[in-house]
């Protein structure tokens, strides 16, 4: 992996939701493509569902949190490379 | 009496419902998730069970593992709270079926009270106004029809739904047609459940429910009113006992009308009629909250009768230890909701670490929290952090009361909606009881 790669962090504290409902699939999956502004995760705090979108284009390489589990504000989520 | 409870919930309901059980000396099995370690309900309930994750289907939702921990623990009822499993049909199957006695109605008067649609018609049977609209569910074409008989503006209407969620209010026919389009698919993705309604949409209405008990031999009382018409998109924050607006024989026909739907859906244990009423005091079935309520504290407060142990009595198999004749209103109550909500920025919930907190006291003074110094709020649940009430001999000493009460009450860390309430208590308006659902939006911007 480039040591260019960026991470998405937790906007804030709460819960970790891959795909928009538990019925739907995933926003992305690992060697994914996004673009700056694609939705990649929600995380819920207090009822509130949050869309995190990417800050720049890049290719989704590792999930780092579980469906559905807790992450702290500031808590890396995904590992991305550069396009 | 039962020997031994299971509460399926947390925060302050639990700890409502711990105090009631060893008041009676019955004994108590909290539940907890991950995030709840360190919580209030867990210490004061005889034993705690850890069921699971934070996120709340995988633990306070996970309705196999709350009936497996009630068997492994001899717990012979289970007390769901508000929330969470508190109106799933399914969960009081399972209770049913396992032998667990439930704290509250019936599976099947939860299915009829839950289905939107279903409890109009329940409450056109038995003879209790509801606002015109639609007869059932309805297609584009047939709302436009109604809404032309009935008149604009209109409010389109979730039957599997509650808490505002594919509500929308349409002005004219090219509002109507897409806002039913928008409410169908977030009432398919909310509730599983695409059926819609219109109803008549009231200009500015109170919100006034009525307090039920029932015993399961079919008797029944109403413990007066409640009126909640100061909210914020459809989030109720300030409840009061009695309504400024309801004199005694109001009180008696909306109490009789409360009583005539529950006694149609077989309803029994605690639950509470909602009903929306215009500037001429004319009043409409609104639905059925069958459950026990957030704010039931002001009607405890005036009635002097404790609703959970009420609750606990019918569950065991009691009658009703009151009559309607023995319930009296005295004084006045209010109630604060304490939400870990930033008032001055649309109300955005704030978790996090209460630093130091400390409690209003005094005569007529109630907190319900499970809040603490150095305890912290987790970021996966409710906001609802607490519930100040007051009560004193009437409106003018309660509001007073209720400054002096949000004066001392202090909490250092996460904003709370202390400093709202504040402004409401000086508001004239809230002073002279000139109120209804638009209040916050007419007077802050909100809701």
């Amino acid at each position: 992996m480039s040591d260019k790669s960026f991470n998405v962090e937790a906007p804030l504290s709460g819960t970790f939701y891959r795909r928009p409902s538990p019925d739907e699939d995933p926003y992305v999956e690992v060697g994914d493509k996004v673009k700056k502004g694609t939705v990649v995760c929600i995380v819920e705090s207090m009822k509130i569902f949050n869309e995190v979108r990417a800050e720049k284009d890049g290719i989704i390489r590792e999930i780092l949190i579980e469906d559905e589990d807790p992450v702290m504000s500031h808590q890396p989520m995904f590992i991305l490379e550069p396009i | 009496m039962f020997n031994k409870v299971l509460i399926a919930n947390r925060a302050e309901i639990a700890l409502r419902v711990i105090r009631a059980c060893q008041e009676m000396d019955v004994k108590t099995v909290a539940v907890y998730s991950d995030a709840d370690k360190d919580s209030l309900h867990v210490k004061y309930a005889d034993e705690a069970v850890n069921i699971g994750k934070p996120v709340a289907r995988r633990s306070y939702l996970n309705i196999e593992k709350i009936i497996e921990v009630a068997k492994e623990t001899g717990a012979e009822a289970i007390h769901p709270g508000y929330g969470f499993l508190a109106e799933n049909g399914s969960f009081v199957q399972a209770c049913e079926t396992n032998g667990i006695k439930f704290i509250g109605p019936s599976s099947e008067t939860q299915r009829l009270a839950g289905d939107k649609i279903e409890s109009r018609r329940t409450a056109i049977k038995a003879g209790v106004p509801i606002s015109p609209g639609s007869d059932g569910a309805v297609s584009a074409e047939e709302a436009i029809q109604v809404a032309n008989e009935i008149g604009y503006p209109v409010i389109i209407k979730a039957s599997g739904g509650g808490g505002g969620r594919g509500m929308r209010i349409a002005n004219n026919k090219e509002e109507l047609g897409n806002f039913l389009r928008l409410s169908r698919g977030e009432a398919s993705a909310a509730f599983g459940n695409p059926d819609l309604y219109i109803e008549k949409y009231l200009m500015e209405p109170r919100h006034i429910e009525f307090q039920i008990l029932a015993d399961e031999f079919g008797n029944y009382i109403h413990l007066g009113e409640r009126e909640c018409s100061i909210q914020k998109r459809y989030q109720k924050l300030i409840e009061e006992s009695p309504s400024p607006i309801v004199d005694e024989e109001l009180r008696k026909r909306m109490g009789d009308a409360a009583i005539r739907v529950m006694r149609s859906v077989g309803y029994f244990n605690a639950g509470t009629v909602e009903f929306l009423m215009d500037k001429d005091k004319n009043f409409y079935f609104n639905e059925i909250n069958s459950r026990l309520q957030v704010e039931h504290p002001v009607t405890e407060m005036v009635t002097g009768v404790d609703l959970l142990r009420q609750q606990l009595i019918i569950a065991a198999g009691g009658r009703l230890e009151l009559s309607q004749d023995e319930i009296q209103q005295n004084g006045w109550s209010i109630e604060c909701r304490i939400n870990a909500e930033d008032p001055d920025n649309s109300f955005t919930p704030n978790a996090g670490l209460i630093k130091q907190i400390i409690f209003p006291g005094g005569p007529g003074v109630r907190v319900d929290t499970h809040l603490y110094s150095n305890y912290e709020i987790p970021p996966f649940y409710d906001s609802l952090v607490g519930k100040l009430v007051v009560w004193a001999e009437d409106r003018n000493m309660a509001i007073k009361r209720m400054r002096r009460a949000l004066s001392e009450f202090y909490i250092e860390g996460p904003k709370s909606t202390i400093p709202f309430h504040q402004k409401v208590m000086q508001d004239e308006d809230f002073i002279k009881g000139n109120i209804n659902t638009h209040f916050i939006k007419n007077k802050f911007g909100e809701g």
